[in-house]
């Protein structure tokens, strides 16, 4: 479809012009969305179809069964779904306030580091039991430290935060490589999981405590930006940061607050990576998780019940690739971004058909309503 | 020792002058493109995917396309890339830097998955690595000059030329003045006549093809035809250079060679552990967060991006 509606140049109307909608219904709007989400998947089927030469049924039944073909499989799409989730609700309240946050990964980086640097030098020297809070302390202000000082910046003297919050990523990973060379001098540079400060496990596995974790945030999240006075605070910067000072609100307080809000959740995320989960941490802890949650947020129209949704399908879709790769016997990743990049356009694209609609030519023959 | 490091420093230079020029018009045109990590990525491996099946069929007897098809493949898959951008950001609205994440998602997933189709024969395309590599035959006669200047590949001058065409473009031609117009106030610049969409189109498939190049430069030249996965960082430095470099190409050579050094650094420095290397990576990221935040103190009308960049234009929006 070609809305090249402006370049016209010529005196007859053009086939069709764009409208901005006044509003949509909601049931709509999603309809839309849903829309866009079949048509992607239709999309990915047809790309297996082409690419690997299987039948659709193989590559959607080899899809479902990546995630329901066993209790474990199901366990690992709610762990995977929750952490997604977690960095995703983390970055929202920067997001709402139009500060763009390209740094969840590297927040999330120092959050499990911080972890494991607890772990490496208080572990076998104070129980768990103290442990653990010491942890969850740690990692909590190490996130919220890495997005504060972008902050600090942007609200002084507005200092791009999309590149600065990019660049402490690559600073987290460097500093994580740094500390595990000096721990590990010599081998294979990686960190084997230490045996202290382990988050217990419910029902005999790491799965629970992380979406127990992440339902809990989402409730917090939820109500601090709906119904708090701080929340509201957060939109009206986000709207405009002139209608916010007019109205006296202090947007430099607002900016840094948040931000530190922010980065301690994003710390949260990691310390549930490495005192819940992998009880170690690498540069590849994170895995572009970071990246993921920002698109994941922003689809979501930052709205944490939605992005409940939102991670669930991006999950379903990375697993369910993942199995699909391994059923056609090749062993790598990257196809299941293709399909994760193809989603996204899709469901990028179709915001237009919810913020504006098309009128044709011949407008008494019938408007169209997509 | 010295003329080695800086022989270096130049050629890897090369990579980050194509992403960070292609993305300055880019930029100059309205659009934060966050795809180029992608971008460079998918013209990379195109470019490897077109040398792969030339040195197959007709070998390394014409030594001449060897470099020419693969720039234009590359050339033109970053160009697709830039046409899928600007449909999204420009006929469909969409937000830019969500737009430009997604590219980078997609465009590294598509590149693995493309390299990894030939994998197991991968090895053969670095047979036409070393086309890439030297121009001047006569350079190794002329002493540290001859190294440091004179022992690059062809792709390396052509960076330089590219970016000296661009600044000239950019500030002294029509063309350049209605770019630059579009993505400082695009209301202003349709109410002249100028099609923005247009504009904004051309120049961000230029500007992703010039930044593909990049790619294919860094896999052919600098890693000697072995495929790595580096380009996503790269991409990322490129356009934090475009910061960098206050949105001048030609400055952007300059801001290109030291990027170039301060990657290769720790590689030059003797008798450091390990550690201390991890360490010395973390310079080009430091750097360029002291350059933002001097520009953003120093906050003066020349060192600042196009006024509406990131912002995307509807005509009937008030």
């Amino acid at each position: 479809m070609n809305n090249e509606a402006v370049k016209v140049k010529s005196v007859r109307e053009p086939l069709f012009h764009v409208v901005k909608r006044t509003e949509i219904v909601w049931w709509k709007a999603w309809l839309i969305r849903a829309a866009a989400i079949v048509a992607a998947l239709v999309a990915t089927g047809l790309l297996s179809f082409i690419v690997l030469k299987k039948s659709p049924f193989f590559v959607y039944s080899s899809i479902f069964s990546g995630i329901f073909g066993s209790s474990r499989r199901i366990l690992m799409f709610l762990r995977s779904t929750a952490i997604l989730l977690l960095i995703s609700l983390a970055v929202t309240p920067a997001f709402k306030m139009r500060f763009w946050n390209t740094g969840a990964e590297g927040q999330v980086l120092v959050g499990a580091f911080a972890s494991v640097f607890c772990m490496y030098y208080l572990g076998g020297k104070v129980p768990d039991g103290i442990l653990i809070p010491i942890m969850f302390v740690v990692s909590l202000a190490a996130g919220a430290v890495w997005a504060g000082i972008p902050a600090v910046f942007r609200a002084k003297w507005k200092t791009n935060e999309t590149l600065f919050t990019l660049m402490m990523n690559y600073i987290a990973i460097q500093l994580v490589l740094y500390t595990i060379k000096i721990w590990r001098p010599t081998g294979t540079g990686k960190l084997e999981a230490l045996p202290y400060g382990n988050l217990p496990q419910i029902a005999g596995g790491d799965f629970w405590l992380s979406v127990i974790v992440a339902v809990i945030v989402t409730a917090l999240v939820y109500v601090y930006l709906k119904y708090s006075k701080q929340g509201y605070e957060i939109s009206v910067v986000g709207e405009s940061e002139n209608t916010a000072r007019y109205i006296g609100i202090d947007v430099k307080k607002v900016i840094i607050r948040t931000l530190l809000i922010s980065g301690a959740l994003c710390g949260l995320a990691g310390f549930m990576l490495a005192a819940g989960i992998d009880h170690t941490v690498s540069d590849e802890t994170v895995g572009g998780m970071g990246f993921t949650a920002i698109l994941v947020s922003w689809l979501a129209k930052f709205d944490p019940i939605a992005m409940v949704f939102v991670s669930a399908l991006v999950t379903f879709l990375q697993q369910g690739t993942g199995q699909l790769m391994t059923d056609c016997g090749i062993a790598n990743s990257f196809f299941s971004d293709i399909v994760i990049g193809i989603m996204f356009f899709f469901i990028i694209g179709c915001e237009f058909f919810i913020t504006y609609k098309l009128k044709f030519r011949k407008s008494d023959k019938k408007e169209k309503d997509k | 020792m010295i003329v080695g490091f800086l022989s270096s420093a130049i050629r890897l230079s090369a990579t980050f002058l194509y992403g960070s020029t292609g993305e300055i018009i880019t930029e100059k045109s309205g659009h934060l493109n966050l795809g180029v990590p992608g971008i460079m990525s998918v013209g990379a491996a195109l470019g490897c995917l077109c040398e792969y099946y030339l040195l197959k069929s007709i070998g390394t007897s014409v030594p001449f396309l060897l470099i020419l098809l693969p720039l234009l493949v590359t050339f033109a898959g970053g160009a697709l890339m830039g046409l899928l951008y600007s449909f999204l950001t420009v006929s469909l609205r969409a937000n830019q830097n969500v737009t430009g994440l997604a590219m980078t998602t997609f465009g590294v997933g598509l590149a693995g998955y493309l390299i990894n189709s030939i994998k197991a024969q991968m090895a053969i395309i670095t047979r036409a690595s070393k086309y890439y590599t030297t121009l001047f035959p006569f350079a190794d006669k002329l002493g540290w000059f001859g190294e440091i200047f004179l022992s690059h590949g062809i792709l390396v001058y052509l960076a330089i030329a590219v970016a000296i065409v661009a600044q000239i473009v950019l500030n002294k031609t029509r063309i350049g003045l209605n770019l630059r117009a579009v993505g400082e106030n695009p209301a202003t610049a349709d109410a002249v006549g100028i099609n923005v969409t247009l504009y904004r189109y051309a120049a961000t498939c230029i500007g992703c093809g010039i930044s593909s190049i990049g790619g294919l430069f860094c896999i052919m030249d600098y890693m000697g035809g072995n495929w790595e996965y580096i380009l996503e960082v790269f991409g990322w430095l490129s356009i934090a250079l475009v910061i960098f470099t206050l949105w001048r190409p030609a400055l952007s050579i300059l801001g290109s060679i030291i990027f170039g050094a301060l990657y290769i650094a720790s590689s030059y420095i003797s008798g450091i552990t390990f550690a201390q290397i991890e360490l010395i990576r973390m310079l080009p990221y430091v750097v360029t967060i002291v350059v933002l935040i001097i520009t953003s103190i120093i906050n003066s009308r020349e060192t600042q991006p196009p006024a509406n960049l990131g912002l995307n234009y509807f005509r009937e929006d008030r």
